[in-house]
C-alpha cells in the first residue's frame, strides 16, 4: 500500500467511532489491550519489527487495520522514522521491538530523540515474568539501559495497567518538555487476559510541569527590552515544539530585534527576513556570532545553550543581560548564568509579552551594525563551474522545492550546509539529530516525516557516510512507495572529520577514506528505487528535476570534491566570534 | 564554593525508583556522601534522605534535575533550615576482658550502647549527627577496629 492510498484508507471510520468501537470494557489480551489503547490515543502509524517476546503483540495485530504497521528493515530504521514522523507531525512517534537486541537496536534512537525532546513511546517486549533476571534468550534489562535517555519508562507487571500505563506515556512523551517513554511489556503480559477499562485522566502527583510564566519575570523581561540598546532573540526548538512560530513572529516584527535561530529552531522564524541572521555557533553566520557576542540582552526562547552555539562558555556574551524562557527549568543557568529567568511554555511566554511591546528606537544603531555584519559577511563558498560544489546542490533543492519541503539530515558536513544554505521558512520542515548527532538518522526519519504528511514534498540530504549506516530502510521506500527523494551529497570521506583532521589535527587523515562504498545509483536499483548520478551542475539539475518529478521514491548521488569545508567554523576553545572565514565567492 | 547538603526526597515506592535517583547522580556528576530510603508517613511513597556537596550552581541543578523524574514527588533541602539529622554506627572493637571497663566508659559518655559482646570483640552502637559517631570511631580507634558499618543519616526539618 502506497502512502497516498493509505491515507485515504485512514478516514474509513471516524476518530468518535473509532473511540466508540474501542472504549466498551471487555475481557481480553494484554495485546489487545495495547493496540485498543493506541488507537484511542489517536494513533494512525506504528513503526516497529517483530521478534518472538511480541508474537503476541504482533498476532493480535493480525488483520488489524485502525492503524498502520510500517516493517523497517532494522530497529534503529523504526525508531527513527517514529522520530522523524513526531517531529514533522507534532504527534508522538510509535515504535515496536522485541526484546533483547530489538531492544538494543532502539536505544541510539531513543538516545536521539532524548537530546533533542523529541516525543516516542517505545514499546518493546521482554521475556516473561518468570524468566526475567535468568539471562534467558533474548533478556536485555532495557529498562535499565535506557533509565539515562527517556523522559520515563514502565516495565508492565500486569495486563490490566496497560491502559494506564499507555494513557500516562503518551501524555508524559507530548506534554512539558517532550521526550520518549519506554514500555516495557513481558511476553507474559501480553497474553495475560483481563478487563479493559480505557483510561482518560491522568493522576501523576510527581509531574505537573509550569506551562504558565510568572507574570513579575515577564514583567522584568519588558524592562530589560525597554531598557536595552544591544538586543537580540536566540530561538530554538522549543519554539517549535510549543507552536510559537506565529508569536515569534509576531514579537520579531513588532519590536524589530534581530533574531538568530539554533539548528533545531531553524523554520521558527522564516530564513532570509532581514531580522533573521541565521544559525549561531561552531558553524554559525558572521552576524549571529558577532550580534550574541556584543549583545546587552539575549532572549532566548526555548533554547538550551548548547555547547555548540556558545562554545568557550566563559567568553561567551560578555555583555550581554541574560533572560531565558524554557519549560525545562533545570535548562535555565545550566550552562549560562541568567539575569531573568522564566519557566513556561515559550508559546504562552510570547503571548504574555506581546501586548506591551513596541519598537525601540534606541537600537537602531546596533540594527544598523548587526545589517552592516549581515552584508559584509554573508555565507559563501567558493563555487566551480568544473566540480560540484555541495553548497550548491543544497542551493539548488532548496530553490527547486521552493523552500517548502521537509528536509531531513544525516550528520556531518551536509548537515551544516543544509542548516546554512536551505532557507526554511515553516516550522516543523527540518529533521536532524542535533543533540546526538546520530548518523543513520537521515532516511529512517524522512520515512517517518512521509508517512505522517503524505501530502508534502520530504527530502532527505545525506552523506556518503551516514547513508550506509540506514541504507536498508530504501527497502521500505520502495515496497510501500513512499516518495521521498535522498540525496547524497558524496565527498568519498567522512568529510566533517576531515574538516578537523585537515584544521584541527595537522591534516593527519585518519580512517576517513570510504572507498568501497557501494556505486549508489545501482544499490537504490537493486532496492526496486529510482537511482540517478550527478557529477556536474547540469547533470545534478536535471537528476533533481527528474527525481522531483518522479512519482515514487528517487535517489541521487552529487558527486562533489573531498576538500569542502564548513565554513564559518569555531575551534574548541574558541568564543564564538573567533571563527575561522570561509573563500570568498 | 562547595557546601554540603541534605536532601529529603519523596518518592513513589517503585522498582527501580532508587536506581533513576541514583543513576542521576551518576551520570550528571553529582556526588553522594550517603543515602538513604525507606517508608514515609504516607502508603505507597518512600522517602530518600541524600547528603550531597557542590557548588551553588551544582546544587541548584541537582534539585532541578531530581524534580524532572516522574516518580520524585517532593524534594526539600532539609539542610536549608534547623534541621534534625541522625547516623547509626556499629562498631566492632577487639576488646579483651581487662580492656572493658574503659571502653565502657567511652560508650557512657557518648550515650552510646554495647549491643554485642563476644570472648574477644565488643559491638558498640552509636547514635547522631555524623560528627559524633566520627568522634566515637577516632576513640575507639587505638583498640583496633574490626569492623564497621554505617547507616548514612536520615534527616528531618524542626518543628
Amino acid at each position: 500500500m502506497s502512502v497516498q492510498q493509505a491515507a485515504q484508507a485512514q478516514p474509513q471510520r471516524s476518530k468518535a467511532e473509532l473511540i466508540e468501537k474501542w472504549s466498551r470494557p471487555e475481557v481480553i489480551t494484554g495485546s489487545e489491550m495495547l493496540l485498543r489503547s493506541l488507537v484511542l490515543e489517536g494513533v494512525d502509524t506504528v513503526f516497529g519489527y517483530p521478534g518472538g517476546a511480541v508474537l503476541y503483540i504482533y498476532d493480535a495485530m493480525y488483520g488489524f487495520s485502525d492503524f498502520h504497521h510500517l516493517l523497517t528493515r532494522h530497529e534503529q530504521g523504526a525508531i527513527h522514522a517514529a522520530d522523524g514522523y513526531a517531529r514533522s507531525t507534532g504527534k508522538v512517534g510509535v515504535c515496536i521491538a522485541t526484546s533483547g537486541p530489538g531492544a538494543t537496536n532502539t536505544v541510539t534512537g531513543i538516545a536521539t530523540a532524548y537530546m533533542d525532546s523529541s516525543p516516542l513511546v517505545v514499546i518493546t517486549g521482554n521475556v516473561a515474568q518468570s524468566a526475567i533476571g535468568t539471562d534467558a534468550f533474548q533478556e536485555a534489562d532495557i529498562v535499565g539501559i535506557t533509565m539515562p535517555i527517556t523522559k520515563h519508562s514502565y516495565l508492565v507487571r500486569n495486563a490490566e495497567d496497560l491502559p494506564r500505563i499507555i494513557r500516562e506515556a503518551f501524555h508524559i512523551a507530548n506534554t512539558g518538555r517532550k521526550g520518549p517513554v519506554l514500555i516495557d511489556i513481558p511476553k507474559d503480559v501480553s497474553a495475560q487476559k483481563g478487563l479493559f477499562k480505557p483510561v482518560r485522566e491522568v493522576r501523576l502527583r510527581g509531574y505537573n510541569p509550569t506551562i504558565v510564566p510568572n507574570k513579575l519575570q515577564i514583567d522584568k523581561l519588558l524592562s530589560a527590552i525597554e531598557k536595552a540598546e544591544r538586543p537580540v532573540v536566540l530561538a530554538g526548538g522549543g519554539v517549535i515544539y510549543s507552536g510559537a512560530h506565529e508569536e515569534l513572529y509576531e514579537f520579531i516584527t513588532r519590536t524589530e530585534i534581530p533574531i538568530t535561530t539554533t539548528l533545531l529552531g531553524l523554520g521558527g522564524f522564516p530564513s532570509g527576513h532581514e531580522l533573521h541572521l541565521g544559525m549561531p555557533g561552531m558553524h554559525g553566520t558572521y552576524a549571529a556570532n558577532k550580534a550574541l557576542q556584543n549583545a546587552d540582552l539575549i532572549i532566548n526562547f526555548g533554547a538550551r545553550f548548547d555547547d555548540r552555539v556558545t562554545m568557550r562558555l566563559d567568553g561567551f556574551a560578555p555583555h550581554a543581560k541574560v533572560a531565558h524562557a524554557d519549560i525545562d527549568p533545570a535548562e535555565i543557568g545550566k550552562n549560562v548564568p541568567t539575569d531573568i529567568p522564566i519557566v513556561g511554555d515559550v508559546k504562552l511566554v510570547l503571548q504574555a509579552l506581546l501586548p506591551e511591546l513596541k519598537r525601540n528606537p534606541k537600537v537602531d544603531a546596533w540594527r544598523k551594525q548587526i545589517k552592516e555584519w549581515k552584508e559584509t559577511h554573508p555565507l559563501t563558498y567558493k563555487d566551480s563551474d568544473i566540480e560540484l560544489k555541495p553548497q550548491w546542490v543544497v542551493s539548488m533543492i532548496h530553490e527547486t522545492t521552493k523552500g517548502d519541503a521537509i528536509v531531513t539530515s544525516d550528520v556531518g558536513q551536509h548537515q551544516m550546509w543544509a542548516a546554512q544554505f536551505y532557507k526554511f521558512t515553516r516550522p516543523r520542515s527540518w529533521i536532524s539529530s542535533g543533540g546526538l548527532g546520530t548518523m543513520g538518522f537521515g532516511l529512517p526519519s524522512a520515512i517517518g516525516a512521509q508517512m505522517g504528511n503524505p501530502d508534502r514534498l520530504v527530502v532527505s540530504i545525506n552523506g556518503d557516510g551516514g547513508i550506509q549506516m540506514c541504507a536498508q530502510e530504501l527497502a521500505v521506500c520502495a515496497i510501500h512507495n513512499i516518495p521521498v527523494k535522498v540525496a547524497i551529497i558524496n565527498n568519498q570521506v567522512l568529510g566533517m572529520v576531515r574538516q578537523w583532521q585537515e584544521i584541527i589535527y595537522d591534516e593527519r587523515y585518519s580512517h576517513i577514506d570510504l572507498a568501497g562504498s557501494p556505486d549508489f545509483v545501482k544499490l537504490a536499483d537493486a532496492y526496486g528505487v529510482k537511482g540517478f548520478r550527478a557529477t556536474s551542475k547540469q547533470e545534478a539539475r536535471r537528476a533533481w528535476e527528474a527525481a522531483l518529478a518522479h512519482p515514487g521514491p528517487a535517489v541521487v548521488e552529487f558527486v562533489v570534491p573531498k576538500g569542502e569545508n564548513v565554513y564559518p567554523m569555531v575551534t574548541q576553545g574558541s568564543t564564538i566570534d573567533e571563527m575561522i572565514l570561509g573563500d570568498e565567492k | 564554593m562547595n557546601r554540603k547538603c541534605t536532601l529529603a526526597i519523596l518518592v513513589n515506592d517503585q522498582p527501580g525508583v532508587l536506581q533513576r535517583v541514583a543513576g542521576l547522580f551518576g551520570r550528571r556528576g553529582f556526588n553522594i556522601a550517603s543515602i538513604t530510603v525507606g517508608a514515609s508517613e504516607e502508603p505507597g511513597l518512600s522517602r530518600m534522605v541524600i547528603e550531597t556537596e557542590g557548588d551553588k550552581r551544582t546544587l541548584e541543578q541537582i534539585q532541578k534535575q531530581l524534580n524532572k523524574l516522574i516518580d520524585v514527588i517532593k524534594v526539600v533541602e532539609v539542610s536549608a533550615q534547623p534541621m534534625v539529622s541522625r547516623e547509626l554506627g556499629l562498631i566492632k572493637v577487639t576488646a579483651e576482658p581487662s580492656i572493658r571497663p574503659e571502653i565502657f566508659g567511652l560508650v557512657d559518655t557518648f550515650r552510646a550502647s554495647v549491643v554485642d559482646v563476644s570472648p574477644n570483640t565488643l559491638i558498640i552502637q552509636v547514635v547522631g549527627t555524623s560528627d559524633k559517631i566520627d568522634a566515637m570511631i577516632e576513640l575507639l580507634k587505638p583498640y583496633g577496629i574490626r569492623e564497621l558499618t554505617r547507616t548514612g543519616v536520615t534527616a528531618m526539618v524542626r518543628g
